[in-house]
């Protein structure tokens, strides 16, 4: 690529807005995810007796609740981060290409 | 048939998997005798092998190009790469041990699941697309693809290779052990089918059948698993509370197994083990190859998803496995070693120890047709795990130290490819003779290391080549170096090879994974030795990240870089 063909498309305010808007959503998730998971592994350290609880008159506890909502909350995080870059992301990717090629 | 004992390295080993941690935290077992040849394993683990063969065989005659041999011409679809991604990592270790860890402690298997799952997000939000985007075959394409050529792929072939061979030795030898103990196979021979069958794929099928191997040991494995599953379930009316108010009643260490035990004591160890767990995911050669096998960064994205969740998935089942071995297991005297009294330790008796719980679980759940087929899947699923680790190690030799650096690109598409078969073919000779000198070391340790050193050097020198303008040679280098060296001096100077493997008295070393340090040292030691380089390559370095920042991020420039 030429040099003044990469000024273009950094200047470009469409890949500008998809870098954005991009890294700001992953960067978003990626903290939500180690939130998620150094909080779990703080409350193991930390919580054990709050883990154990018991959920209603049962023996479940509470760790084990929580242990698999950190479970599917991982594959929730990657659906999410799935569903908007192969729809409003690769959309933006699109236009942006669309014009530079016109 | 000759009695040889299994020394207490079996559960050691299959816990490597699992990290070094675990292997303080594992009960001890005793010695176990070798079992008779079992036969309805044999024969379906025979069916799998044929299968997988005539794959090959269909695989070698489509395997023509180099993008072919690597990344199976890009034409796997993103469900199926989910299914081989999800292989990778769904290996014995993980369910034999997991499943024997929620055995032997209840919960804490949990803490250890989720270390192994939450890496996953993390390779889609910050690595995925990026890979697919700038690369080609491997994951050094990326990390070299405007720093130095010569360098940065000797620095991170040398990381693929140290991750490879330490996974490579510990899946080796756990098959080893696994399989004397399932079929009634000695030791050697095992080993030697392992590495035989594992040449047979990858040198003549390549990515294809490699990956193919894996997509059918995933379903296999997922169908075992589910079924068992659903016959503990079905037990207790579908009723997870009553399956866990029966194991409680059962189980020697009652209520506590509903909550954290012992295994997590000193959180900073906590914190490491989870790091080397989530990053090394991101490091781990032979998963980041998977990433350049789809057609575009959309199927990269949705095959991480898929994968994430069947894995999570595997990881809701071992848990449900581990419990039902407890329920099933415990009150029945004939999977244990008992006493001239009739009396037995519910957990550390258990006949090969508690990694044995799932096969048992098989047996108890299924007869010895369930028992047949779980041992064949565990057999295969190591065959596959070492066949994609082979694959990562052979193209780090050929595409690049022979192509890139000794070539220096001139060589031609066919050399390299037959180069890499060869290399295929020295690895697996290799494994067999590493395996049969480590067959009475520990090596638990290993699979922790491979996971540091990921974490430590292959991780760190591609996200920052990848994402932060500044990085240059130099630092990359000198600073993916440290992480690397820092990363095995400290698991050598940890309890797990200083006082448990070279019997010294104390550790020098106090934590069980370094990798909150020697992470912490690699992503200093690349800042601080990029700011510190103000050569004219640097600045060189640096002006060509924008076309790279441009390809990363949109894929513009790809185009034609795939010879698919």
């Amino acid at each position: 690529m030429a040099v003044n063909e990469i000024d273009g498309i950094t200047n470009n305010p469409r890949f500008q807005e998809l870098v954005r808007e991009r890294s700001s959503f992953a960067w978003t998730l990626t903290i939500v995810m180690l939130v998620i998971y150094y909080g779990f592994i703080l409350l193991v350290a930390f919580g054990k007796g709050f883990l154990a609880t018991k959920i209603g008159g049962g023996v479940t506890s509470v760790g084990i609740i929580i242990g698999l909502g950190v479970i599917i909350s991982a594959f929730v995080l990657t659906g999410i981060y799935t569903q908007r870059a192969n729809s409003r992301f690769d959309e933006l990717t699109e236009n942006l290409t669309r014009e530079l090629t016109r | 048939m000759n009695r040889l004992m299994l020394r207490a390295a079996l559960p050691a080993v299959l816990l490597a998997a699992t990290a070094s941690v675990v292997l303080a935290a594992g009960p001890d077992i005793g010695a176990v005798q070798k079992q008779g040849l079992n036969v309805t394993a044999v024969v379906m683990f025979f069916l799998f092998v044929l299968g997988t063969l005539g794959i090959t065989v269909r695989a070698a005659m489509q395997t023509k190009s180099a993008a072919d041999f690597y990344a199976a011409g890009g034409g796997i679809s993103a469900f199926q790469n989910a299914l081989a991604i999800a292989g990778d990592y769904m290996s014995a270790a993980s369910f034999l041990g997991i499943s024997g860890l929620v055995f032997a402690s209840g919960f804490d298997g949990l803490i250890y699941s989720i270390g192994f799952l939450v890496g996953w997000p993390v390779v889609l939000f910050l690595i995925a697309e990026r890979l697919r985007n700038l690369g080609k075959f491997t994951f050094s394409d990326v990390a070299s693809f405007r720093l130095d050529q010569t360098q940065i792929r000797i620095l991170s072939a040398t990381g693929t290779l140290v991750v490879v061979a330490f996974y490579l030795i510990a899946q080796m030898v756990g098959a080893g052990k696994l399989i004397q103990l399932l079929f009634g196979l000695d030791y050697l021979w095992a080993v030697i089918i392992v590495g035989i069958l594992m040449i047979v794929y990858v040198a003549f099928g390549g990515m294809k059948a490699t990956t193919w191997v894996q997509i059918i040991k995933a379903c296999l494995l997922l169908a075992g698993a589910t079924l068992i599953s659903l016959i503990v379930l079905w037990r207790y009316g579908f009723n997870p509370e009553a399956m866990f108010a029966d194991a409680v009643k059962i189980h020697p260490k009652g209520d506590a197994i509903m909550a954290p035990g012992a295994l997590v004591t000193d959180p900073i160890s906590a914190i490491s083990l989870g790091m080397a767990l989530m990053f090394g995911t991101a490091g781990l050669p032979h998963i980041l190859m998977r990433f350049f096998t789809v057609s575009d960064a959309k199927a990269a994205r949705k095959s991480v998803f898929y994968a994430t969740g069947f894995i999570a998935y595997f990881y809701i089942l071992t848990f449900i496995i581990g419990f039902g071995a407890i329920t099933f297991l415990m009150n029945d005297p004939s999977y244990f070693k008992v006493g001239p009294d009739g009396a037995y330790n519910k957990v550390t008796s258990i006949i090969g120890g508690t990694n044995m719980a799932a096969i048992h679980l098989a047996n108890a759940t299924g007869g010895s047709l369930m028992l047949g087929f779980i041992s064949a899947v565990a057999f295969a699923t190591i065959l596959a795990v070492v066949a994609g680790l082979t694959l990562a190690g052979a193209s780090a030799v050929s595409h690049d130290l022979y192509a890139e650096v000794i070539a220096r690109g001139r060589a031609s598409e066919q050399q390299e490819v037959n180069l890499s078969k060869i290399t295929a073919i020295v690895i697996g000779i290799v494994a067999i003779v590493l395996g049969y000198i480590f067959e009475n070391q520990n090596v638990a340790f290993m699979v922790g290391l491979a996971f540091a050193v990921a974490a430590s050097c292959n991780f760190p020198v591609l996200l920052m080549s990848v994402l932060w303008k500044g990085t240059t040679t130099r630092g990359a280098l000198i600073g993916g170096l440290l992480g690397l060296i820092s990363a095995v001096v400290m698991v050598v100077l940890s309890k797990a090879v200083w006082v448990q493997t070279f019997g010294n008295a104390k550790e020098l070393f106090p934590y069980d994974n370094p990798a909150i340090f020697s992470m912490t040292i690699a992503f200093v030691g690349i800042w601080l030795f990029s700011k510190m380089d103000a050569s004219q390559r640097a600045k060189q370095e640096q002006a060509l990240f924008d076309e790279q920042y441009i390809r990363s991020e949109t894929g513009i420039g790809a185009a034609g870089a795939h010879a698919h």
